[in-house]
């Protein structure tokens, strides 16, 4: 490995009528022309990323502003219904927030439990082989494209329960969100892992030295400690339930209703936004806006979620409470 | 009002024929009868042919350089020393004359009769004071809610920290200062109505004022409870211990009355080290 | 209340934790198993090499495989230089000032914007501003979008792997910052790199919401000539299949299933192979 060096002048002698020895200068920044552009390119590459979110957050914004001319506030807010596509155009987005929030609930109902229990069993009970073997088929469940989840939630798990719930209609919010809580349980797992890895050992020895039990030590001590870090791992799983597109597009329908029955059909803000673009719908009209304004609304939920998660995922319990 | 004697004296042992402690008026006078203790770390030995006795209602000081054992002969004594993966101790540690090492002896219960003080303080940060304080009995189940209060005040009282925090019960257990802290856990280890007191340094990490604070507490403690100190300043042992055992390389150099081992040694070695020729 | 014995309910919930582990893993298996059935029935030469067809015994995925191949080419194309270069300005230039932070925050929020908004941003920007039309290239730049922030993430992690040390050394022999990372801090990282940037492209393959309002087509009986040409990609066949009422394409659905796990599974285990080769070689 050879490291390109500054010429050095050919004189042996240095002479001392000059200030510097050998003649060489370092008054001028080192690098050549090159490379300064080669820095300039990286530097442009970082700067990409807040062009991104402007350019995300100014589609979106300007749709929605050119929605609002036409539609006003308190028919996207106080309208129950939402039907841009039919005759008798209704534009309350309440029925597409419900569907969504219907199908995270479930989700969430799932893999929180799950997800917890794992990682309580992972950090506190398995045998370091167990956990090393576990782990990755755990990241194999997230790992997996969502498309085929659908895929999964439709032809599998609808015709499945509609054997033990007789009124379970084909496309229901029930098969999705129990198949999105599938695919978040690794997510939930692997970062309340880490919360609870966190708490340190001295605590546990505290407990332990008081006369408790594994069961009453993780309860009562080590999970409290750890819940900042179990609440930030449940706020980004919401966010990605939030933001799912193609497990509620197959399995749970194309009908926007204002409902938290799971048996039924019902639509997501994000099933929404398939359905319109791979339909008919002529681009410009009011009715391709209402894309964008849906697609603006999930991004400023996710958008809180995340924020939300980061901040909890820093807090540090008991000093500053 | 329930008094802290009045907390079901606890049994050590599980399944049948689990002994009556005997003679519980008629005190023994040996507290602890440790008979060829030793105890590892994987391959490597640390306590070696340990063999002493402590008195009831007594502070015992362990004194000795660092790395000579005597961390790992306090979590011995309320078998803490296993719970690290690799650990093993063998030969005989009679509690009240039963040995703690039998089979049918559950090392929790025996945790609830010996408590144990880490030198780092480690209140639960998740848990209020007043919570801190009754910690021993939610966790193993015995509190009744109502009796919260009255037994953190009392346990708060014995270990000199309820003046300060009185008014402050609900405040997290880690919004005090380190002496404070320490004092808290001196506190939640009472709660719990142990027979003896284990106390690994529990003032080196506090300065010297705290420190004094917790001396003179365990002065005081020392007439309802056994009291067993490692520490590493001698001039600590000298002060707070009835007696003191000097431990060097995993040995039990010598054990004697406290004024006796610091002014007149019997073994040169201990002679050695309390004079500052090494450790 | 009745105290159980505490033993036994420690036995009892590390049988519940099993349980509860054991569960998404078994219907892993059988959700594997029933792909790999139907799979079986319709996977064939002629299914790999044929058109989409109305008739589900001749409806082949193809344009769907090429038009995969071709957009993860685009993807990483522009995301792998983008990506790394962005890594390599955070890692080894930027100060902490107030820039930094802020391009830091916007990265980390970027990757947990859901990825049907990636596709409005290129129907907004791509399609429509830039005028590319629902394209092949349009496509391949919203995905290269969406995994850049995962990229840059990867690549970093990468970088840090480097000790300071050796940067140092290199700076005191009085190298460039350029020459430096040219010369000591990237063949050491490279590895690394690849590995995570190959994972984090590979997971473009099964992206199938942001493509959509980009305009992937569902039917697409030709393949694309050039960049302009419209495109599909094999979850979009995949999702074609499936929304079909009749049973018969759900056969297909599955095979297209097995083809985009086959693809996934050869590509995550060839960049951990390489992964591995190359940490033995710099041991």
């Amino acid at each position: 490995m050879t490291l390109q060096t500054r010429n050095i002048s050919g004189e042996t002698e240095p002479d001392p009528s000059k200030p510097t020895a050998g003649g060489r200068k370092f008054h001028h920044k080192a690098g050549s022309f090159a490379e300064h552009i080669i820095v300039w390119f990286m530097f442009a590459c970082s700067i990409l990323s807040i062009f991104i979110t402007v350019g995300i957050v100014g589609v979106l914004i300007f749709e929605t502003i050119s929605f609002f001319r036409e539609v006003t506030f308190a028919q996207f807010f106080l309208d129950t219904r939402w039907t841009p596509l039919f005759s008798s155009k209704h534009f309350g987005i309440w029925p597409l927030i419900a569907g969504t929030l219907l199908t995270t609930s479930i989700a969430i109902a799932v893999a929180l439990p799950f997800g917890l229990l794992s990682a309580i069993y992972l950090s506190e009970f398995a045998a370091s082989n167990v956990r090393r073997a576990v782990k990755p088929l755990l990241e194999i469940l997230a790992g997996i494209p969502t498309i085929v989840y659908g895929y999964f939630a439709l032809i599998l798990v609808t015709p499945f329960l509609q054997k033990i719930i007789p009124d379970l209609s084909g496309f229901n919010a029930l098969s999705a969100g129990l198949v999105m809580g599938v695919m978040i349980i690794p997510m939930i797992s692997s970062l309340s892992e880490d919360a609870i890895y966190a708490v340190p050992e001295s605590l546990k020895e505290g407990a332990y030295a008081l006369g408790s039990h594994k069961l009453p030590s993780i309860f009562q001590v080590v999970l409290p400690t750890a819940r900042s870090g179990i609440a930030a791992a449940t706020t980004l799983a919401i966010s990605r339930a939030i933001g799912e597109t193609m497990i509620v597009t197959i399995a749970a329908g194309q009908q926007a209703k204002l409902t938290f029955d799971p048996r039924v059909p019902i639509e997501t803000m994000t099933a929404y936004i398939v359905q319109i673009s791979l339909g008919e719908t002529p681009a410009g009209t009011l009715e391709f806006k209402t894309i964008f304004v849906v697609g603006f609304s999930l991004f400023c939920m996710t958008l809180i979620m995340n924020i939300l998660g980061q901040k909890l995922a820093k807090r540090h319990i008991g000093t500053t409470e | 009002m329930v008094l802290m004697s009045e907390l079901p004296k606890i049994e050590i042992k599980t399944g049948p024929g689990g002994g009556r402690m005997a003679g519980g008026a008629a005190a023994k006078r040996m507290k602890f009868s440790i008979d060829d203790l030793h105890a590892w770390y994987g391959s490597h030995e640390v306590l070696r042919d340990i063999t002493l006795d402590i008195g009831e209602k007594k502070v015992t000081a362990v004194i000795g350089p660092s790395g000579c054992g005597k961390s790992t002969f306090i979590r011995t004594l309320n078998r803490m020393h296993e719970t690290i993966r690799g650990a093993g101790q063998s030969g005989k540690v009679l509690l009240d004359g039963e040995n703690i090492f039998d089979k049918s002896v559950d090392p929790v219960l025996l945790r609830r009769r010996v408590g144990m003080v880490f030198q780092k303080p480690n209140p639960f940060p998740a848990m209020s004071i007043r919570d801190n304080v009754v910690a021993g009995l939610r966790l193993t189940g015995l509190l009744k809610n109502f009796q919260a209060d009255t037994i953190a005040e009392k346990a708060l009282k014995q270990a000199a920290l309820w003046n300060e925090v009185k008014d402050h019960m609900n405040k997290p257990g880690g919004s005090l200062s380190g002496g404070q802290q320490q004092r808290l856990c001196i506190a939640r280890s009472l709660a719990v109505n142990p027979e003896v007191l284990l106390m690994d340094e529990p003032c080196s990490a506090l300065d010297p004022i705290a420190t004094a604070k917790i001396e003179e507490l365990i002065r005081q403690l020392r007439e309802e409870y056994t009291i067993i100190i490692v520490t590493h300043n001698m001039q600590q042992a000298a002060r707070v211990s009835d007696k003191t055992a000097f431990f060097l390389t995993g040995d039990l150099v010598e054990y004697d009355i406290t004024e006796k081992l610091f002014t007149k040694p019997s073994d040169k070695r201990t002679e050695d080290y309390i004079t500052g020729k090494f450790g | 209340m009745i105290r159980i014995n505490p033993k036994i309910s420690e036995k009892l919930f590390v049988a519940l934790c099993v349980t509860v582990i054991a569960l998404p893993l078994i219907l892993l298996i059988v959700l594997i198993g029933d792909v790999a059935i139907k799979a079986s029935e319709r996977i064939s030469w002629h299914f790999l090499t044929s058109f989409p067809s109305m008739k589900a015994e001749e409806a082949g995925i193809y344009s769907a495989l090429v038009g995969s191949f071709y957009i993860i080419v685009l993807t990483g194309a522009v995301s792998l230089p983008v990506g790394v270069g962005a890594a390599i300005y955070l890692e080894e230039y930027a100060k902490k000032n107030l820039l930094t932070n802020l391009i830091e925050i916007n990265i980390a929020n970027l990757a947990g914007v859901p990825s049907i908004i990636y596709g409005l941003l290129g129907l907004g920007i791509f399609v429509h501003m830039l005028n590319l039309g629902r394209s092949l290239l349009a496509g391949g730049l919203t995905l290269a979008l969406l995994v850049l922030p995962i990229v840059i993430m990867a690549s970093r992690e990468a970088l840090r792997t480097v000790p300071p040390s050796l940067r140092e050394a290199s700076l005191a022999l009085g190298a460039t910052r350029w020459e430096t990372i040219r010369q000591v801090v990237l063949p050491m990282a490279i590895p690394g790199i690849l590995t995570g940037s190959i994972l984090s492209i590979s997971r473009a393959i099964g992206e199938t919401a942001p493509l959509i309002p980009v305009g992937a087509v569902a039917y697409m009986a030709f393949l694309p000539d050039s960049l302009r040409d419209p495109f599909t990609v094999l979850p979009i066949q995949i999702f074609n299949w499936v929304s079909r009422p009749q049973e018969e394409f759900t056969l297909n659905a599955a095979a297209g299933i097995a083809v985009l796990l086959v693809v996934l599974l050869t590509i995550n285990a060839g960049a951990i192979v390489l992964r591995d080769r190359y940490q033995k070689r710099t041991r």
